[in-house]
This record gives structure tokens, C-alpha cells and sequence, in this order.
């Protein structure tokens, strides 16, 4: 894991006493609120419908059991004992009192975190795969390159006020976690001749008008990513429309002129920036990896696994996936339990992962945009151990990818944007497929539900998405299907009118059975489905045809 | 949200900040007190010492004149248009050295940014008061990437 040195930590210390500066002035009523808006918004705190949330990064997803165990103490402390996990693998407190922002930021520094630049028209944290420095199909671990963008982007002057918001998300292997393809920039890392490089795909996102990401570049050399990314990043702030907020991300820009032009564009500024020395040199480059370095592995450690207890089996089979090593497995958290809310953990729950995290997986904790947690190395013969300690706390459920592992975004329960609740029509579903043995029967399927336009909780990559809209004062539904955020990435569909919360659940069971009844086996995903019969069969089960 | 209000500490008000001037320099040179033509007026004058810029301009339009200009005024409308910043970077990376001044909606919390991305000196709408902008300027130690100042990020202090 990355460990800051002093100039990062000097670099964060001094945002602290900054914001607590802006705090104080606020307090005292030297600044109005509408001046200390943006300088909040700077330092991850929105004022919500109930309280001010701070939504802290998580850099590209990976924490360290001290990370975690400070995020547990922050809940109890400054909140009411628990936390949510974010679909940019991030976490938010939902309860914060303004007066104690400060303290809490300055509590989150001494463990090497922050919550600069988590909202705001700038860059973003850099999201990645979970799966990172784990999975058997990487080129390399990602992370280095994310992080050298984390530093890069924060506070960069000249792309702090950019039209809209600017999300990047890095990977190295062609299975796609990380939706790279809804992403403003999606970096893949690959070997091309020996050599490492990127193949960058811009102008994804989800929001009101979703598109996929078009490649503009098949290979950029590592070395030369940062100029590249300053090169897009520049034809944004100069080029993206700033007259219609709905209009303003890089994809509608990439749209308007279209993908051919905007690489133009593009190369010709870094024809432009390329030549001054805007990269990090190779010594930073290798400084940065050599902290991502493999954990040691015990060699010894056994490949094989007790399955006896039969629940443990199917946990097993579910939840957990293949590591690069042997003897070692990647361990997912299920943090959807049936009836919880999709992504929130208790202090409680988040010390005990911290805590197995630092006994069975080198002290490491992964945040995946699915809101669930995992334990990315784990040794096979201390599998059994996890889940005991897991099951005994509530997170064992073993409904990874599942129709019961719902994504959702806090919705109208929290959010001061959304039209609709999220998380009630996630637990009703999930309630509706209790039956462990239906849920795999049903197989993959990935449901999102989203509680405005904003699509924080990505309906549109749903295999089945969902969306909360206002109806003339009533929460309503729409039902799409067939999207995907994977490397088969696909925009989901809205399949007719909508529904109340409950007619919503009911649509998507029909949708489900029509599913079990029209695929060709049970080896067919849903999706697979969807794409091979088309939306007649489905619209036909949820709207009724005429005879 | 009743946050703010509730939690408001009785404070003694502070002074007003002090307003020494409407214009904010980090040049030695005098500042340039004539004429500002707009861009679109600058093709008929080019013998104009100062152009502006808004923000909708291409900076790379004045390229080829740089070196008969003394001052770019680069406005900022609304402090959450960012296109002056590519705007002043564009303009230092061409190798302009002339007086490059940010002009309206320029507030406390953009100094920082403005001064890294080339500009030396401000004509803000609202006056700042120097102790302010000084105290900004100092905040922050390090930086994490090039730009336009001459402020060396720290990967290039981490490897000396």
C-alpha cells in the first residue's frame, strides 16, 4: 500500500488547518453561506436534507485496517455509529455537525486520509479494480499508476474549475470491475512489445444523458499518461460547454464534435504540453510501485480448502474468487445483507474487518463500486476462519453479483438531489428473493437502483436498472434492462411506463421469471438473455399483451 | 439545516479587511494603466499594448503578437468559469512575460491557483486585502505538479 512521506502528509495537514480556517470564519459569520459553499464542497461536505454529509476517499479503493478502524471510530464518534460505501469506493457520514468537521478531518490526516476533492468541477478520486495486485488476469497492479494521478489531480490549478465534475478510473485487465467505460477517462493498463502503456477511452458517464466511452488511444507509454490526461483535461476546460449543467461533462463534448475530432484535439495539445516536462520522472514511477510491492506470500500455504460445513461452501462458491497466487484466494464482504441498506457498514462491523484484514490479508481492505468490501488476500486455509468471524457479525451473506447484491445510492432517505427513495425498493427486492437457492438458480444479475437522474446508483449499467422519478409529487419508478458497466459495457433500456415502489418490485419479479422461462439454461446470465431475445418477452410479462 | 445558526459562536466582529487597492501585484515592474482593447477589437489595433480575454477567447489567437503586448487581462465573469486558467497557462507556455492580470470575479480561494498558472497580478471585483492573499499564497508547502510558476512539484524534490 501506499504510505504517504512528508510532503503528502505536510500537503494534507495543510488543507486541515485550511477548512478549519473556512470553518471558523463560517461560525463566526464572516463568510455567508454562499460563499463557504464552494470551499465545503472543496473538502467533501454537502449540506443534505437532514445534515451536512462528508464523503471522505477511499484512493482508488484501498485502505489499510488503521484506515479502517479510524473510519469506524469517526462513525461513532461524529456520527451515529455507522457508515456508507459508495459506488466510487468511497465513504460518506451522513450526520456530521459543521463545528466538528474540522477535528474529524484533522482525525482522518493522522491516518493518512481525506476528503479533498470527493465533490466540487474538479478531478475526482481515481477509482480501480478490487481485484488489484490480486487478480490472475492483470498486467500489472494499477494502483501505482492511480495513485501518481491522485497526486497529479489534487489541487491541480488549472483544472479546479472545470465545467463539470471529472471521474478517472484505471484498471489493467481486460474484465472490466471498475466500469471504465462510464468513466469521464477509462485508463486500461497493457503490455504492448514488452512495454507498459495505457488505452484510453474518454467521454463515458452515466447522469442524465449516459454514453459509453470512445477510445481515443491504443497505447500511451506509462511515462507518458499524466501529459496525456493534462492534454484531454485541457481540451475539456477550454472546449466543454459550461452554459447548461446538463450538458457540461467531457462525453457531451465528445459528442457534440465527435470522437474522431476530439482526438485531434487532443493530440495536438499534448503535441503542445508534451515537451514540457509535465510527467513524472521514472525514479517516481518506481518509488510509487515499489510501495505496491507483492505482500509476502506464504509459499507454503495449502491449495486446498475444507468445505465440510455446507454453508461455508456456499459462501465459498459465491463470494470468493481466484488469486494470482497459490494458496491464496480474494475473499468479497457482502455488505447486503436481506433487508440492509446496500453499502452501510457499523462501526462494529468495520473494526472486525479491520481487524481480519490485519490478522488474514496483510492489512488490506478493497472498496468495490458494487458497495461491498474485500479482502484481497487471503490464504485458502484461513477461509474458514473469515467466514466464521464474518457470519457471526452479518456479513457472510454469500450473494456476490446475485439479485439480492443490489446497488443503491442513498436516495431521498439522505440525498438533498434525489426525487425518490433508493434504499426501500433495494430491501424489498432483496426480500422478495430471499429463497438462497432461488437467487442462484437465477444466477448473475446485477439490479441498480437509482433515486434521481444523477444515477449515483448506475441504473443505467444495471443488467436491470431502476430509477426513482417524481411523478406530480409521487415516487415513481422506471424499470430499464440490459445494461452493463463490465467490458461488455451496455446502456440499459427503459422497457414502458413506470411503477409505484411496490408495482416495481412485482415488474421486476416477472422480469426475472420471464428470464428463467425464455433462457436456453441456467448457464445463460440474464443479460446473455436480454441481448439474445430483445425486450418483447419481458415487456410483454410486465405490461401485458393483447390476446 | 439549522447547523450554521445554532452553532454560531458570539463573536466579537471583526474589522473590515483592509483594502490597500483595487489591484493585487506580484510584478516589480509598474503596472499598465492604459488602455484594454477586447480581442475582437485587437485585430484593427494591433498596435495595442493590452488585450482582454474572455473567457470564450482562444489565448492561442495571440500568439504571434506577444511580443509587442505589455498586459493580458484574462476575465473571469463568474469565478466558476475555469477557462482562464488555460487561458494564463497557454500564454506563459508561449513564453509571454508580459503583465498578466486576472480581472472580476476573483476571490481569496482562487489566488493560490491563478498565481501557479501564470498570472501577476489581479483587478478583483470585490477588493482583497494583501495580508489575506499573502497568508493564502503561503498555505500550501508543496505542490504535485508543474504549471506555469516556477514552483518545483514534488516528485522532482523527492528525487533531487
Amino acid at each position: 500500500m501506499y504510505r504517504y512521506d512528508g510532503y503528502d502528509q505536510a500537503i494534507v495537514d495543510a488543507r486541515v488547518a485550511e477548512f478549519r480556517d473556512q470553518v471558523q470564519r463560517r461560525l463566526a459569520n464572516e463568510i455567508t453561506e454562499d460563499q463557504f459553499k464552494p470551499l465545503r464542497l472543496m473538502n467533501g461536505l454537502y449540506l443534505q436534507l437532514h445534515a451536512y454529509m462528508l464523503r471522505v476517499a477511499v484512493p482508488y479503493g484501498t485502505m489499510s485496517g488503521t484506515q479502517l478502524r479510524m473510519l469506524a471510530h469517526i462513525a461513532r464518534t461524529y456520527d451515529r455509529g455507522y457508515a456508507h460505501f459508495t459506488t466510487r469506493q468511497n465513504i460518506q457520514f451522513n450526520w456530521i455537525k459543521l463545528a466538528e468537521a474540522p477535528d474529524l478531518l484533522a482525525e482522518l490526516a493522522t491516518v493518512e486520509m481525506h476528503a479533498i476533492q470527493t465533490s466540487g468541477n474538479c478531478i475526482r478520486n481515481i477509482s480501480s479494480d478490487q481485484f488489484a495486485g490480486a487478480a490472475a488476469d492483470e498486467v500489472a497492479d494499477p494502483r501505482p499508476y492511480a495513485e501518481l494521478l491522485r497526486q497529479w489531480s489534487s489541487f491541480h490549478p488549472e483544472f479546479s474549475y472545470l465545467p463539470r465534475k471529472f471521474k478517472i478510473a484505471v484498471i489493467a485487465s481486460d474484465t472490466d470491475r471498475a466500469a471504465i467505460q462510464l468513466h469521464d477517462i477509462g485508463l486500461q493498463l497493457v503490455r504492448r512489445d514488452g512495454d507498459l502503456g495505457f488505452k484510453v477511452w474518454v467521454g463515458g458517464g452515466m447522469g442524465r444523458t449516459p454514453m459509453l466511452g470512445h477510445v481515443i488511444r491504443d497505447f500511451i507509454p506509462v511515462a507518458k499518461y499524466l501529459s496525456y490526461c493534462e492534454a484531454i483535461l485541457r481540451v475539456y476546460n477550454r472546449f466543454g460547454r459550461r452554459d447548461n449543467i446538463y450538458k457540461a461533462r467531457i462525453k457531451i463534448l465528445v459528442h457534440e464534435i465527435g470522437a474522431a475530432e476530439f482526438t485531434r484535439q487532443v493530440e495536438a495539445e499534448w503535441a503542445e504540453v508534451e515537451p514540457l516536462a509535465l510527467d513524472a520522472p521514472a525514479a517516481e514511477y518506481a518509488r510509487i510501485v515499489t510501495q505496491f510491492a507483492e505482500p509476502p506470500y506464504d509459499l507454503a500455504a495449502s491449495d486446498s480448502i475444507d468445505r465440510s460445513d455446507p454453508d461455508f461452501a456456499v459462501w465459498l462458491d459465491q463470494n470468493v474468487h481466484r488469486h494470482k497466487q497459490p494458496g491464496y484466494a480474494i475473499a468479497t464482504i457482502s455488505l447486503k445483507p436481506i433487508g440492509g441498506i446496500p453499502g452501510d457498514a457499523s462501526a462494529g462491523q468495520m473494526d472486525l474487518i479491520a481487524d481480519l484484514a490485519e490478522r488474514y490479508a496483510f492489512d488490506e481492505i478493497r472498496v468495490t463500486h458494487s458497495q461491498n468490501l474485500v479482502l484481497a488476500h487471503v490464504r485458502k486455509a484461513d477461509l474458514y476462519a473469515v467466514w466464521t468471524a464474518l457470519a457471526a457479525a452479518g456479513l457472510a451473506t454469500p450473494n456476490l453479483d446475485l439479485v439480492t447484491d443490489i446497488i443503491a445510492c442513498p436516495g431521498l432517505d439522505y440525498c438533498a438531489l434525489a426525487n425518490a427513495r433508493s434504499i426501500p425498493v433495494a430491501q424489498r427486492i432483496a426480500e422478495r428473493f430471499t429463497d438462497l437457492a432461488r437467487q442462484h438458480d437465477i444466477g448473475e444479475l446485477k439490479i441498480k437502483v437509482s433515486g434521481c437522474i444523477n444515477a449515483c446508483g448506475h441504473h443505467h449499467a444495471g443488467h436491470i436498472g431502476i430509477l426513482g422519478v417524481d411523478r406530480k409529487g409521487e415516487e415513481a419508478y422506471q424499470l430499464s434492462l440490459g445494461g452493463s458497466g463490465a467490458e461488455d459495457a451496455s446502456l440499459a433500456r427503459i422497457i414502458g411506463p413506470g411503477f409505484s415502489e411496490a408495482g416495481v418490485v412485482d415488474a421486476v419479479e416477472k422480469v426475472i421469471e420471464t428470464y428463467r422461462a425464455v433462457r436456453t439454461g441456467p448457464a445463460e446470465r440474464f443479460l446473455d438473455t436480454y441481448r439474445r431475445v430483445g425486450e418483447a418477452p419481458f415487456k410483454a410479462a410486465v405490461y401485458g399483451v393483447p390476446a | 439545516m439549522t447547523d450554521v445558526q445554532d452553532q454560531s459562536p458570539v463573536a466579537d466582529a471583526p474589522p473590515p479587511p483592509e483594502t490597500v487597492a483595487n489591484i493585487v501585484s506580484f510584478r516589480d515592474a509598474p503596472l499598465y494603466d492604459g488602455p484594454v482593447v477586447p480581442l475582437a477589437g485587437f485585430g484593427a489595433a494591433s498596435n495595442a499594448a493590452a488585450v482582454r480575454l474572455d473567457p470564450g477567447d482562444d489565448a492561442r489567437g495571440l500568439i504571434p503578437h506577444l511580443g509587442g503586448l505589455r498586459l493580458i487581462e484574462v476575465s473571469f465573469p463568474k469565478y466558476r468559469d475555469g477557462r482562464g486558467y488555460s487561458s494564463a497557462r497557454i500564454l506563459r507556455e508561449a513564453g509571454y512575460t508580459g503583465e498578466l492580470r486576472a480581472a472580476g470575479d476573483v476571490l481569496i480561494d482562487q489566488i493560490v491557483f491563478m498565481r501557479r498558472v501564470g498570472f501577476d497580478s489581479f483587478a478583483p471585483a470585490k477588493p482583497l486585502d494583501r495580508a489575506c492573499v499573502d497568508a493564502a499564497l503561503a498555505r500550501f508547502p508543496f505542490v504535485y505538479q508543474r504549471a506555469a510558476d516556477d514552483k518545483r512539484p514534488v516528485w522532482a524534490l523527492r528525487h533531487g
